[in-house]
């Protein structure tokens, strides 16, 4: 025997030359087995895609599409949507100087109020939004920037944040809590809102903060260190964020089930948007009662503390009032979208129609003569 | 100092390095002179890689010398240098994976090759040392030592036959495991050695190990008691190689020459040289554009980010400060760095995984073929064999085919027909044959007509039966010669009719002609009786058994093409016996025989019929000492052997007188003219390559339907150049342009094969060509000549339907199969043949595939397929060929598609995340992207789609041109498929893009984040390239629909899993519910299904549109097929149709 004789060949050698010399020997029978698989002959579904096939479900496809479309776009269409840029870019904007002024040291808080008038009422529940443009979330530096073993409540994460959280991860020798870029950079600017009766009076109207953050960020991925008990013994040792006013145990004192970590801002904020232009819940106006609109037509105050630089880098900051259809927030592509793929496929099926029915009548006619 | 001397006289010491000295049984040849064991290697062999101490290090470095592994480790390597987007996990697990993986294969191959090693190794062997028996284990033998090897056991390492248990000093090897051949050979003692091998003082001396099988010189020194000592020639008939096993004999002893890894076993075992498939050639050339554009996103990026960069404020917000080291970096680096992290980032363009798919494709791919029950053969219970799964594919894209003749298109099972003496034709005619050919003789079944002078006739069969090397096999259990009952040469081959019983005796020969002959003999009467001690012994037509002393067997060789014996007849006289082609005969007897013999020769050969020419010679005494003296001279030589016995042969064998000629009938393969039919139907040109004579191979190309009825021929061969009566030099030029007017430039332009149909109208041409005329053309006088010869015998083959190369060297075939793969547009091509004179041009085509034949198994050993017969070539080909190659090139393309769109959407979200290098997708979905959302269907896409089947594949052999010439892989598809990948990437990102202008995507108000993003493309993109491939299977088995329902399904649950827990050992929870809230939000749902519909929409539209226009709906076979069926049956057991003959007119000289 060879020496590689685990080798087919060898054996293929071996065992012939002792099948026709042996002859009685052991023949071993290679006969392949026949079974489907080894043979390829599995029993096989062959779909051939032809005209006849398809033609239907573009009509099909195309009836489908067009309706949901037109339902899409009806719907986004219906949303109320209220947009106000309160930057102070321009020099007429009221927050002109609060942009102008801002500096991180100062400690008296700088408001400006934003009047607006709403054309339309606000039937159903509205959403607060602020705004931000050409704020890079989603830059890499700035995603990564987080320990979220630390937002989970983690003890030594608390006291030993990650490395990713350079240059934010220690401040006088103290770990900062909650620590990276993400965190250090909360949105901090307090929005306000007023209805401006007929008769010039100010009717603060009611923001709920809660219900703003995912359920499951809320209840599982983000937790205080120790409970929610005593946050200040909790986040001893600790150090705020560089650029925050206040430490993360003093976010929202009035509610020991959003404070801390489980701040709902805070959490909203942890959810790093996906474009340089985002917007992110801030509050919800709850519709009273069935009568009346949650936003009656009319005049209206936005007030702001404005905390937030943004023109350093040439950013835009907004406040956006919105109501929330089915499909989520006003937004027209998906309507369009879907309106004009179902023209199309429509389109497509009757030109395919004409061609299929064209191409028909050639194939057969020549067959005539023969 | 004797043996000193005798060196120095036969310049032994110039060439000391070419041979090695033996002592046989380590005894040192003279007391004076002080014995020094020389160093040669012990007898381990040593067929294993690794040792457990250098596998790790030495398999990975083998690893990673493979480009695209090395390339994965640098990717690698940066992700853990460099500061990178994605975790060295990403791509390190894949590449780790691999890297297992392959070195699991490999370990586990090696170590069965460790087993089988230690087995061998540790075999137990006798070897003799001072007067003991000693058992040892096979690796401890040493060069020198004497070994006994009883029956039916294999040499322990390649041994000088000293003793055998046999009176004449024979023993019979068979060396079925070496090169397949299961006859018995006979090997020869040396002479004269003493029968007591503890006195034998004897050294050996031959030539350094090499590995022919068939080659041996050496010389063996005998002393004696201080005389002078004797000397020994020693060839190949002495040596007994390792791996051989011993048959018919009871023991022998020998001793050791070659050990270990220098035993020609070993040295055979070299593997042979990588043949690379076109196939990989375009992955690579796609590769090289992948790697272009991978190189070109990450310098667009980096330069786009230091544009960016430059605007102030953009660089360094407040919001997202720079570390101390990175503010550090220097500028350039920096820059270095991020271009690193870009390449990094886009990496997954060139998947790790696609090697490894398409390593695992073509592995188990080529599982179907020897699989496949048609290639099952029952006479010799084979199947088909696959030696290399790298050339799966290749099978589809054959151009040109180049066949044996014997042995592949015929079934090299001779049968005598008839025979000729000084004119007179006999023909045997068997009552109960098949064959009703006209017969000229109708005379008494089994007798010869009294034409030739009986003197003549016994004359004749005298020399059929002593002109061979065939042996009488033996049975150990019935005495020898009396009607043995023995099945050796024709295992029950179809077309044998039983013969009465004393006729059935077994011969063994290493040439079915031989055999053939013999019985051919047997049945005018003249029976071989056997070989015993020198003496033929032959049962006479009057039951007189006369004795021959067999002097010398000069050989046959393809050279010269002929074969002699030199016996002694008991009256004393000296006879020499030649048989062999006519060619090389005819110049060598008296001229005025020629005439007569030659016209039957033709005839015969016309008809398709092998024919060999007898002629004898009476030796004087002393022309006979000449020979004798010459030849014993020259079998002594251990330089230039072959040259001087051949000097020595055509000295000889000169001045004979011609007896007669033999015709020997080859019978066409079962379904040849089918197979040939189908392969050229395919656009496939095939061209035969014989050693055989024209007229018998033209009469084969006619069977077999390469040449038609209306086949114009071309002939250039010796007859035509010497036609004219000028030099030949001069009319091969003549003829060569002529055919070239005729053959390319008159012919009308055809569209690259493709479009060419069977109509009438076209031309066709068949080529023939002989040796010594390609020989012409290929080394011609001038060296301009030369070239434009070849250019011009290029096109004009080219233009030929089929060609026809006959009177071929092997050495020669190879070279033709080079011309033309190295010929313009390098085509493909494939090579089939039987027997060890194929090995070449089996070696120099893409494709070698070899025919489990009769000639022994050094074809099957040398190809990448064997198949059992001809017949099983056109499944291969039009078949299997045609679906590995739509596979693995849709395969190929599929890879690099869903890699383009799987990278596009990172690529263009760089552009809003400020160049940073942000991944848009997490490193989970990153990872598992390749290995395993979407490698699943692509795998069981390959390995079983059909997207024609079988049956109308083998039925429509034009379909194998729609793939022909690389078609799936050019550039154009290349094209359409990056486009797509392009298209559907744009379509994914910007589709999520303008949904995300409003983040607020669920019904209560909540917003998304770039995790979401992220997701809802990738989501998207494994659909629908699933879907994709799922449009483009014609073929859906139930394995098709697991694993596509099933792998999306898998990342759906994947996906929910993995963001439904907090991962203790993730840093970054950034998955966490983004899947489950994705599926909450209608309109995340709705961008999804129409992103999906809107990518297939041109796909289902291409495939509608494409579909009239395909020429061969899957309708119902055609009728004229199952015609061709009835045909054929008939043709093939008849294979020389009497047009032969009319077509002649056809040939142009």
């Amino acid at each position: 025997m060879m020496a590689s004789s685990y080798n087919a060949k060898e054996e293929d050698g071996h065992n012939s030359g002792a099948s026709n010399n042996g002859g009685a020997g052991v023949v071993k029978s290679k006969k392949p087995d026949n079974t489907a698989f080894k043979q390829q002959r599995l029993p096989a579904w062959q779909p051939i895609l032809t005209a006849g096939t398809v033609l239907p479900a573009f009509f099909v496809i195309g009836l489908i599409f067009i309706p949901i479309g037109i339902g899409l776009f009806v719907s986004s269409n219906n949303i109320k949507e209220f947009e106000i840029d309160y930057t102070g870019v321009d020099i007429n904007n009221p927050c002109y100087n609060c942009a102008k002024n801002f500096s991180w040291n100062s400690t008296t808080p700088c408001v400006c109020s934003v009047p607006f008038t709403l054309e339309q009422p606000f039937e159903s529940n509205v959403f607060m939004y602020y705004g931000l443009s050409n704020f890079y979330q989603n830059h890499r530096r700035y995603v990564k920037s987080r320990d979220d073993s630390q937002l989970n409540g983690d003890q030594s994460a608390l006291k030993n944040p990650s490395k990713e959280c350079e240059p934010y991860r220690t401040s006088e020798g103290q770990p900062i809590a909650p620590c990276g870029a993400i965190a250090n950079s909360l949105f901090n600017d307090t929005l306000e809102l007023y209805h401006i009766d007929s008769n010039g009076t100010r009717n603060t109207i009611p923001l709920v903060k809660k219900g703003i953050a995912w359920w499951t960020d809320k209840h599982v991925k983000f937790r205080n260190p120790g409970g929610n008990n005593n946050l200040t013994v909790a986040f001893q040792g600790t150090s705020k964020p560089v650029n925050w006013r206040k430490p993360v145990y003093e976010l929202d004192p009035s509610d020991p089930e959003n404070n801390g970590f489980i701040n709902e801002d805070f959490i909203v904020w942890m959810r790093t948007a996906a474009l340089p232009t985002f917007r992110k819940l801030y509050r919800i106006i709850q519709k009273k009662s069935s009568t009346t609109p949650t936003l009656p037509s009319g005049k209206y105050l936005l007030e702001i503390t404005y905390n937030y630089p943004v023109l350093s880098f040439d950013g835009r900051k907004r406040m956006i009032l919105s109501t929330i259809s089915w499909m989520g927030g006003k937004n027209p592509f998906l309507g369009i979208a879907y309106i004009t793929v179902g023209s199309i496929c429509f389109f497509l099926g009757v030109v395919l129609l004409i061609i299929h029915h064209k191409y028909d009548t050639r194939n057969n006619s020549p067959d005539i003569p023969n | 100092m004797l043996r000193r001397r005798l060196n120095r006289l036969l310049g032994g010491d110039e060439r000391r390095v070419d041979s090695r000295t033996i002592y046989v049984g380590h005894r040192s040849s003279s007391t004076t002179e002080a014995f020094i064991p020389p160093k040669f290697c012990d007898n381990r062999i040593v067929s294993s890689k690794y040792t457990v101490w250098n596998f790790l290090p030495k398999n990975l470095f083998e690893q990673f010398r493979r480009i695209a592994n090395f390339y994965f480790l640098i990717i690698f390597l940066v992700q853990v240098i460099v500061d990178t987007p994605t975790s060295p996990v990403t791509s390190g697990l894949p590449l780790f994976f691999v890297i297992t993986v392959t070195a699991i294969k490999q370990g586990y191959e090696d170590w069965l090759r460790h087993k089988a090693d230690n087995e061998v190794n540790k075999y137990p062997v006798t070897v003799l040392e001072q007067g003991r028996k000693i058992r040892k284990e096979s690796e401890k033998i040493k060069v020198g030592d004497v070994v006994e090897v009883e029956e039916d056991e294999t040499f322990p390492c390649d041994l000088i036959l000293l003793q055998s248990s046999r009176d004449d000093d024979t023993c019979f090897v068979t060396t079925a495991s070496l090169d397949g051949e299961s006859n018995h050979k006979t090997h020869y003692t040396v002479p004269d050695t003493e029968k007591d091998l503890e006195s034998l003082n004897a050294t050996i001396e031959c030539e350094q190990p090499q590995p022919d099988l068939y080659k041996f010189v050496g010389r063996m020194h005998i002393y004696k008691n201080e005389q002078e000592p004797a000397v020994r020639s020693l060839g190949p008939e002495n040596l007994l190689l390792k791996g051989a096993t011993l048959k018919n004999t009871q023991k022998i002893c020998g001793v050791a020459v070659y050990t270990g890894m220098e035993t020609k076993m070993a040295l055979n075992y070299q593997g042979k040289s990588q043949k690379r498939s076109a196939v990989e050639k375009s992955i690579n050339a796609f590769l090289l554009v992948y790697l272009c554009i991978l190189v070109s996103k990450a310098l667009v990026c980096t330069t786009l980010k230091y544009v960016w960069q430059s605007k102030p404020g953009q660089d360094e917000p407040w919001y997202n400060e720079k570390t101390q080291r990175e503010k550090d970096t220097n500028l350039y680096l920096k820059m270095f760095t991020d271009f690193l992290s870009f390449m990094v980032l886009f990496n997954f363009i060139i998947p790790v995984s696609m090697y490894v798919t398409v390593e695992m494709q073509k592995f188990l791919g080529s599982f179907f073929i020897t699989w496949d029950k048609d290639f099952f053969d029952p006479e010799i219970k084979e199947g088909a064999l696959v030696n290399t799964s790298d050339l799966n594919e290749e099978l589809g894209q054959v151009e040109y085919v180049f066949t044996d003749k014997t042995g592949t298109l015929t079934q090299n099972n001779m049968e005598f027909i008839e025979c000729c003496i000084d004119g007179f034709q006999y023909k045997y005619r068997d009552a109960n044959s098949e064959l009703d050919g006209f017969c000229v003789t109708d005379g008494p079944v089994n007798k010869v007509q009294e034409k030739a002078g009986r003197e003549r006739e016994e004359l004749f069969l005298r020399a059929l039966c002593l002109c061979h090397t065939v042996q009488v096999k033996e049975s150990t259990k019935q005495s020898q010669g009396d009607g043995l009952i023995d099945q050796v040469d024709g295992f029950g081959v179809d077309g044998e009719v039983p013969r009465p019983p004393q006729e059935q005796r077994g011969f063994i020969a290493s040439s079915p002609d031989e055999v053939a002959l013999v019985k051919g003999a047997m049945r005018y009467g003249f029976t071989f009786l056997g070989l015993e001690s020198k003496t033929m012994k032959i049962l006479t037509r009057n039951n007189d058994v006369e004795m021959y002393e067999l002097l010398h067997v000069l050989n046959f060789d393809p050279v010269r093409r002929r074969m002699s014996v030199i016996v002694r007849s008991k009256s004393g006289d000296t006879l020499l016996f030649c048989k062999g082609a006519d060619s090389s005969i005819f110049p060598r007897v008296r001229q005025e025989e020629v005439e007569r013999i030659r016209m039957n020769v033709e005839r015969n050969a016309t008809e398709g019929y092998r024919t060999l020419c007898v002629a004898y010679k009476y030796l004087s005494a002393e022309e006979y000492a000449q020979a004798d003296a010459g030849l014993r001279e020259a079998r002594l030589a251990l330089q230039d052997r072959e040259e001087q016995l051949i000097t020595i042969y055509n000295q000889v064998e000169t001045g004979m007188s011609l007896i007669g000629a033999t015709a020997v009938e080859d019978r066409l393969q079962e379904e040849a003219a089918e197979t040939m039919e189908a392969l050229q139907g395919a656009g496939i040109k095939v061209w035969v390559l014989t050693g055989d004579k024209m007229e018998t191979a033209k009469s084969t190309c006619y069977a077999c339907r390469l040449f038609q009825r209306n086949t114009e021929l071309l002939e250039l061969t010796v007859r035509t150049l010497d036609d004219g009566g000028r030099r030949r030099e001069e009319r091969l030029h003549e003829l060569l342009l002529e055919y070239h007017k005729k053959a390319v430039q008159d012919a009308p332009p055809v569209k690259a094969g493709v479009t060419r149909t069977w109509s009438s109208a076209t031309q066709d041409y068949g080529f023939i060509i002989d040796g010594a005329t390609l020989s012409m053309v290929l080394n011609s006088s001038s060296e301009s000549n030369s070239s434009r010869y070849k250019n011009l015998f290029l096109q004009i083959c080219q233009n030929c339907a089929s060609v026809l190369c006959c009177r071929m060297a092997p050495l020669q075939k190879a070279q033709i199969v080079k011309m033309v793969k190295n010929s313009k547009g390098s085509p493909i091509t494939l090579s089939i043949g039987d027997g060890a004179n194929d090995v070449s041009m089996i070696l120099e085509a893409h494709v070698g595939i070899g025919i489990k034949g009769k000639e022994g198994r050094q074809a099957v050993r040398n190809s990448d397929y064997a198949i059992p017969k001809l017949k099983h070539l056109k499944k291969l080909l039009l078949a299997h060929g045609h679906l590995y190659y739509v596979r693995i090139a849709h395969l190929v393309q599929y890879f690099f598609y869903k890699n383009l769109c799987f990278i596009l959407p990172q690529f263009l979200y760089q552009f809003f995340c400020g160049y940073s290098q942000q991944p848009l997708y997490d490193a989970a979905y990153l990872t598992m992207y390749n290995i395993c959302f979407t490698s699943m269907p692509i795998l069981a896409y390959s390995l079983l789609e059909q997207h024609i089947c079988m049956e109308v594949l083998l039925d429509n052999s034009t379909l194998y041109r729609e793939i022909a010439k690389n078609a799936m892989l050019r550039w154009g598809p290349f094209l359409y498929w990056t486009l797509l990948g392009v298209f559907h990437g744009l379509l994914f990102f910007f589709g999520v893009r303008y949904l995300f202008s409003n983040p607020a995507l669920q019904d209560n108000g909540q917003v998304f984040g770039n995790w979401s993003y992220g997701t809802i493309v990738f989501t998207v993109l494994v659909f629908t390239v699933t879907l994709k491939l799922a449009l483009d299977t014609r073929h859906w088995t139930w394995i098709n629909h697991f694993v596509i329902w099933g792998s999306l399904a898998f990342y759906m649950f994947f996906s929910f899993f993995w963001g439904g827990i907090i991962w203790p050992f993730l840093k970054q929870q950034r998955l966490y519910f983004v899947f489950a809230n994705m599926l909450s939000s209608v309109s995340a749902w709705l961008v999804i299904i129409l992103l999906i519909l809107l990518s297939l929409l041109p796909e289902i539209l291409l495939v509608v549109f494409r579909k009239p226009r395909g020429p061969h709906a899957r309708q119902k076979k055609p009728v004229q097929s199952s015609m061709g069926g009835n045909q054929s049956p008939r043709s093939s057991a008849r294979p020389l149709l009497m047009r032969t003959f009319s077509d002649e007119s056809n040939t142009v000289i």
